[in-house]
């Protein structure tokens, strides 16, 4: 049912959508700004959202997320595929047949060959899910172990029908998300196996990167050996090249993209331009929902957090209220007590960390927080909250500095750079207690919330990459998280409801403070005209008009 | 009788000695009188923090005040309020008030006043830098005076110490070293820090600016090294630790003092600048430093943030600076050679 809706919606997009694809909106150049590049240039390297926006437009797996706005911008389409499959044997088998007659930019043929390089590239050169994603398939784990002699027995091709047969080692509901992403890119197969850094590797998709200045900008034109073979797993794009520039700070972008110097601005606008940009530039200002929340998890397996009192007495004091207002107002940000965002699927609305318990919260709950806290006889136990030194981390982690101290801790604030801090919290041997970070969505699936970031695969001691935080282990959970994303694939509403109950035992045990959920905006020059976010990818900038 | 007052006229005052008579040239420059008084009105002003937020400001600085409300025009209005525009985006901290009162300056992000902030801040500004620049004076003058007076390996070992520190650009040492030691303080044994302790940026920023001073100090002390009396002291047979007591301290002391309001205007600017990247002062507590990276948020809105202490930086420096002039002119009779 949710897919025929999706379909529905995809449709009705693509009507919208063609009311604009009259050739009077085709050319130009779309002035995109940021502060700085993010490293390496290579789609099966680079985890960054600011890259993952010009990918999309650049390269294409065997399957995509529908390019457009909406939900349907959350619904997976055939791409390089000529039809999304489905899996048989068990959910364990997925055969792919190849559209044919598609080119890279270099003028280098799409085959099933190029295919198979690709998957085994991904193990080659580390890509940062080879080890959580990837090693689903055949081979894959083998691969993990030994890159260098990466066979991947799991992907096998025939040349002569042109499909391409992936075998996975057990069934997952998740595989085509992950396909989908800009690390399933299809890539030349004489693309070496190592890191390309800052050398742009030939794609199929509508543009190509015609120079690339790590911290300069980005130059993309027209592929020309692009044709559009699906409206919706590769548009065409209306502007003839993408200039995307470095260098130029938050602050600054906002008065750039005002003055129409520049389009689009990458960085969220600063809270002190929020005002002056909803009042004189309302029509510019687009604001988009996202599965993103912001989060202080505390560590379950030191003092003073291994003591469940301490957290509950944490949980029931912070104002969710007044984060939101560190975030800029209740029109960017939501007041939020569990781990899934509301638009996940598996999301009930859950809130007993509050003076009313129930769906949603309402106010702190003062007595009760002093009462756990008595009750840990954590009082006078000193507590560092670890932040990024950026807005609006630092000013969160001065919040629950102030919150701490108030509950008879004795609290202070570290604010890190940001280079620095994602890794630091998640090292077990800084001793971190409670820090502030966030998370968004890879793809729309509950596990990309709950079992990243609590399972007891993602705890690694010692190791900068340990992203379940807390520390939190538990073998019935993780048990529980299984089951569930066995079900997804055939039985998604029950699998849904697993997962809800998940959400709620984990926020019960109060690993985390969840703070609230945000929605992302977008500001945009007056001459830039239809904006397209999608839930996927954000901004897709090769569906903005400004000619 | 007429006798006795005869002579008495006769016999001269004593004359004033070295310090009296820099006291009084001091006392005659009008500029550093000012810039002297000025400092002092500021010092007054911050060590009156704790009573001012307790009874004008009605509020504790340190406490985030984000829900809170407080009275303008007989009404209650939240300290952060939404802005006012179509799409109810951003939330604006309450402006001055220009009274005496709550909010004289209005609310910084956490909903902290500001002017009681402003006063907390100026006065571990000043602490900072008025220690470091002990701290440095001390070092420097122990450092110099020894290699001075001593040379031969004594010297070579202290000089090379402060090239070494001196090789390095003044606010890229005091950056690494805060960045390295702002996690977990310092640790060596019966030596502690704690990392959220104003001891820990008054090491650094003290140490750091030793090498500016501890090498003029060595230049002088080997220039007094050769001078009659010393050499007379040595020829007597007397110990070195009374030769540098009683003959090379004293006269080196004066150019200490010389160099102490230019350090300690130094100092105050580094420790600011410490402060601004988040590795001097830690929060809650306040330096004028860390209010101006509260304020570099709220430029566009909440001016006066960012303004207030960037002001009290700019007096205190001046002042600082025009009283160190009018002491090297009091203290260093060569300085009139520039007049």
């Amino acid at each position: 049912m949710r897919r025929v809706a999706a379909t529905l919606l995809i449709v009705a997009c693509l009507v919208a959508g063609r009311a604009h694809a009259n050739a009077a909106n085709y050319g130009g150049t779309l002035r995109l700004i940021t502060t700085a590049g993010s490293g390496s240039f290579d789609p099966q390297i680079n985890y960054t959202e600011r890259y993952w926006e010009i990918f999309q437009a650049m390269y294409d797996g065997l399957v995509t997320f529908a390019k457009t706005s909406g939900p349907g911008s959350l619904v997976i389409v055939p791409d390089l595929a000529t039809e999304v499959p489905k899996p048989t044997d068990d959910g364990k088998t997925y055969v792919f047949h190849l559209r044919r007659g598609i080119k890279f930019s270099n003028g280098e043929p799409v085959t099933v060959q190029a295919v198979a390089h690709s998957f085994r590239r991904l193990f080659k050169v580390n890509n940062p899910n080879a080890g959580t994603w990837y090693d689903v398939i055949v081979g894959g784990r083998t691969c993990n172990a030994h890159p260098h002699h990466c066979t991947l027995s799991g992907v096998v091709i025939d040349a002569a029908s042109n499909t391409i047969t992936i075998h996975l080692r057990h069934p997952d509901s998740e595989f085509l998300d992950q396909l989908a992403v800009p690390f399933g890119a299809i890539l030349p197969a004489d693309t070496p196996d190592h890191d390309m850094g800052t050398q742009p590797i030939p794609g199929t998709g509508a543009y190509m990167v015609k120079s690339y200045d790590p911290s300069g900008g980005i130059v993309m034109v027209r592929n020309p050996q692009f044709h559009q073979w699906s409206r919706l797993a590769q548009p065409k794009g209306y502007p003839n090249e993408i200039d995307y520039k470095f260098g130029l700070s938050a602050e600054s972008q906002v008065t750039a993209v005002e003055n129409d110097q520049y389009d689009w601005m990458f960085e969220d606008v600063p809270a002190d331009r929020l005002n002056e940009i909803a009042t004189k530039y309302t029509r510019q200002v687009h604001i988009n929902p996202l599965n993103w929340f912001y989060y202080a998890p505390m560590n379950v397996n030191i003092a003073p957090f291994n003591n469940k009192d301490a957290r509950l007495a944490v949980e029931y004091a912070v104002n969710r209220e007044s984060m939101v207002k560190l975030f800029g107002g209740n029109a960017l940000a939501k007041p939020d007590c569990q781990i899934l965002p509301p638009e996940m699927p598996g999301y009930q609305a859950y809130c007993p960390y509050t003076e009313h318990p129930g769906a949603t919260w309402s106010a702190p709950n003062w007595p009760l927080a002093r009462a756990y806290m008595k009750k840990s006889g954590m009082i006078g136990q000193h507590v560092t909250v670890i932040t990024e030194v950026q807005s609006p981390f630092r000013q969160i982690g001065i919040y629950l500095q102030d919150v701490l101290n108030r509950l008879g801790f004795v609290a202070d604030v570290k604010p890190l750079s940001s280079n620095i801090e994602f890794n630091y919290i998640q090292n077990t041997n800084n001793k971190v207690q409670i820090s502030v970070t966030d998370w968004a969505q890879d793809y729309p699936a509950a596990s990309d919330f709950l079992n990243v970031l609590f399972s007891c695969g993602s705890f690694r001691k010692g190791s900068d990459n340990s992203i379940n935080i807390s520390g939190f282990c538990d073998p019935a959970i993780d048990t529980e998280m299984a089951h569930a994303e066995t079900l997804s694939l055939l039985h998604p509403n029950q699998a849904n409801a697993i997962w809800s109950h998940v959400d709620h035992q984990i926020t019960r045990r109060a690993l985390v403070v969840s703070l609230f959920s945000v929605a992302k905006l977008d500001f945009t020059a007056a001459t830039l005209k239809h904006f397209t976010f999608s839930g996927e990818y954000m901004f897709l900038p090769q569906l903005a008009v400004v000619k | 009788m007429s006798e006795v007052s005869a002579t008495d006229r006769d016999i001269a005052p004593p004359a004033p000695g070295y310090w009296a008579m820099a006291g009084r040239k001091l006392l005659r420059d009008r500029a550093a009188m000012i810039s002297l008084a000025v400092l002092v009105i500021i010092a007054l002003m911050c060590a009156a923090a704790p009573w001012y937020a307790a009874h004008i400001a009605h509020t504790n600085p340190f406490r985030s005040n984000l829900s809170g409300t407080v009275m303008r025009h007989g009404k209650p209005v939240e300290v952060l309020g939404a802005a006012n525009n179509p799409l109810h985006l951003g939330i604006e901290p309450i402006g001055p008030s220009w009274r005496l009162g709550p909010y004289m300056l209005g609310a910084d992000q956490q909903g902290r006043d500001v002017a009681a902030r402003l006063l907390y801040g100026g006065g571990n500004s000043l602490i900072i830098s008025f220690a470091a620049a002990a701290v440095c004076l001390v070092l420097a003058a122990i450092t110099g005076i020894l290699a001075g007076f001593f040379g031969g390996w004594v010297d070579r070992i202290i000089s090379w110490l402060l090239d070494a520190l001196w090789a390095f650009p003044v606010f890229l040492l005091a950056i690494s070293l805060s960045v390295v030691l702002i996690a977990h303080g310092i640790d060596l044994g019966l030596f502690r820090l704690d990392a959220s302790s104003l001891a820990l940026p008054i090491t650094i920023i003290g140490v750091i600016y030793v090498p500016y001073v501890a090498r003029p100090v060595r230049g002088l002390v080997m220039g007094l090294r050769q001078s009659d009396y010393v050499l007379a002291a040595i020829g007597i047979g007397a110990p070195a630790w009374r030769i540098l007591w009683f003959d090379i301290l004293p006269n080196v002391i004066s150019a200490l003092v010389v160099f102490a309001p230019l350090i300690i205007a130094l100092d105050l600017l580094t420790e600011a600048a410490l402060s601004f990247l988040s590795i001097g002062v830690q929060p809650p507590a306040a330096s004028w430093g860390t209010i101006i990276h509260d304020g570099e948020s709220l430029i566009y809105t909440r001016p006066m943030v960012a303004i207030a202490p960037g002001l009290a930086i700019v007096i205190t420096v001046l002042a600082l600076n025009i009283l160190g002039d009018g002491l090297r002119d009091a203290l260093d009779p060569r300085a009139k050679l520039r007049n």
